[in-house]
């Protein structure tokens, strides 16, 4: 009886040693190798421009429901005009960062899963080996890099567009002042709030993009495998998004108010 | 050129080369032969470094290959060129940048310096002119030959060549075995050949090793096992199964 959590136990600790030792392997490709501006580019483009369009439309959305919940609830105590203070601030340090990596954990987390899965079972992972290439260095660097360059980008205008879309919606359906509400979002709204979307979003891009590319390298043999390794990416990402950001929340509160 | 000693790999409960002793020396041309499933591919991965013994050394040019990490063993494979069962094209990149990849990421290389190469190594294969193709539009033997140009396109000194014909009908099966046999005298390398297709067998190997229960079991020249009296080589080299033992 006792065999069978001693063997989970042992299996997920050797699953964190290998994915340890990639994310290692990263760092020392990253100090060490030069990395190619035409892989980065063809990632930017990937992870980047192709998911603009699930992003805006889901930071849109957010924006305007949250807009027209806060509104709901502020107008019975005569606080319309906060409505746009809380969405922007909701926006920075939470929302935007949050909801822009899960859709691409989705999206691009799910594809590298796949990518370097297929490219595991039918063998091109051993090509490379053989043709004297690293696939740390040739697959994983350039997606993770890209990944933590375009998370934060994508957050960025997930933000805009969600403050712009809850704006409209206030202003123009809800009928709250307009003045009042910017002067009170610029208020309310601190360069700290930012700068904490900033953060998390670059480690959240970390978080996909390793965690898509080692269930990529290490998935099982056949489709099932590759089947697995899809899924488990999308899931173990979006985790591992959602328990950091409590914690990084916590900590990143405390160090920002130091500066 | 390589040596093993004492090779061994467990996987799982399967004890799969079990003191595994074999030299192969610089030029000469060599087919492993043995069951489906009883380590052939397995032992070219161990002299190729992608994958680890238990036990026991690999030494190539004296140099003991089987410990070694990732970054150490880039270099020595430099020395190696492999064609996969499968062929193992990379689907995202065209004929031209598959077989350009080594030479494109040495970043030492012209572009007019590469595209002559590339059009030499497609000459070699018999397949000029498919450079813009993707390798989905290849066919079975197409795609082999294609991975044979990526194999040879930066000279390696070693070709290693896994079930080459697996596949193939036999007509395009001859016509492979012909290229590894004119790659290995034009190149002048030392060719690995891993197959269990008889007729492979005495095209292109000079010498014959035979894996049987996770050791060599013999070798000789392919003649010398077409003529053997040795039950178990005879019962292979004629295909005949022994009704006592599962064949599968």
């Amino acid at each position: 009886m006792t065999e069978l959590p001693a063997k989970v136990i042992q299996s997920v600790l050797a699953g964190l040693g290998r994915f340890s030792l990639m994310v290692a392997e990263v760092v020392r490709s990253l100090t060490t190798q030069r990395l190619s501006g035409h892989d980065l580019m063809n990632q930017l483009y990937f992870i980047g421009v192709k998911s603009q369009t699930v992003v805006l439309v889901t930071g849109a959305f957010t924006g305007m429901v949250l807009c027209a919940q806060t509104y709901f609830q502020f107008h019975k105590v005569k606080m319309d005009t906060a409505t746009l203070a809380v969405v922007s601030v909701s926006m920075c340090g939470e929302l935007g960062p949050v909801l822009t990596a899960l859709m691409v954990a989705g999206r691009v987390g799910a594809s590298m899963a796949a990518e370097l899965g297929t490219m595991r079972v039918t063998e091109q992972i051993d090509a490379l080996r053989t043709l004297a290439t690293h696939p740390i260095d040739y697959l994983v660097v350039p997606r993770v890099v890209a990944t933590m360059i375009a998370v934060p980008l994508l957050t960025a205008e997930s933000i805009a567009v969600g403050i712009l879309a809850a704006y409209l919606v206030g202003v123009h359906l809800l009928q709250i002042d307009p003045g009042y509400s910017l002067v009170n979002m610029q208020r309310f709204t601190d360069h700290r709030d930012v700068l904490m979307g900033f953060i998390k979003s670059f480690i959240f891009g970390g978080i996909i993009a390793t965690t898509g590319c080692y269930k990529g390298m290490h998935c099982g043999q056949g489709a099932e495998g590759v089947g697995h390794a899809t899924t488990e990416a999308v899931v173990y990402a979006s985790i591992a998004i959602l328990m950091s950001n409590f914690f990084l929340t916590l900590l990143l509160t405390r160090l920002l108010a130091l500066i | 050129m390589i040596e093993v000693r004492q090779l061994r790999k467990r996987f799982g409960d399967q004890q799969v080369l079990d003191g595994v002793d074999l030299t192969i020396e610089k030029g000469e041309s060599l087919v492993i032969i043995g069951r489906s499933g009883g380590g052939k591919s397995v032992l070219l991965k161990h002299l190729v470094g992608l994958t680890h013994p238990d036990s026991g050394q690999v030494l190539v040019d004296g140099r003991d290959i089987s410990h070694l990490n990732e970054r150490e063993l880039l270099a020595v494979r430099r020395k190696f060129g492999m064609l996969f069962q499968s062929a193992a094209l990379f689907d995202s990149l065209t004929v031209e940048e598959n077989i350009a990849f080594v030479l494109a990421r040495e970043r030492n290389h012209p572009p007019e310096e590469i595209a002559r190469r590339v059009a030499e190594a497609l000459e070699m294969v018999e397949m000029p002119g498919i450079q813009k193709r993707k390798p989905a539009e290849l066919s079975g033997g197409m795609r082999k030959r294609v991975g044979l140009a990526r194999a040879i396109i930066y000279r390696p000194e070693v070709v290693f060549y896994d079930e080459p014909t697996t596949g193939l009908d036999p007509v395009v099966s001859d016509s492979i075995d012909k290229l590894v046999v004119r790659v290995c005298e034009r190149l002048k390398v030392t060719s690995i050949v891993i197959t269990h297709d008889m007729r492979s067998m005495q095209t292109v190997g000079r010498r014959v090793a035979m894996l049987h229960q996770g050791r060599i079991y013999t070798t000789g020249t392919p003649a010398d096992l077409m003529a053997s009296t040795d039950p178990v080589v005879s019962r292979f080299v004629r295909g005949i199964s022994d009704e006592k033992e599962h064949t599968f």
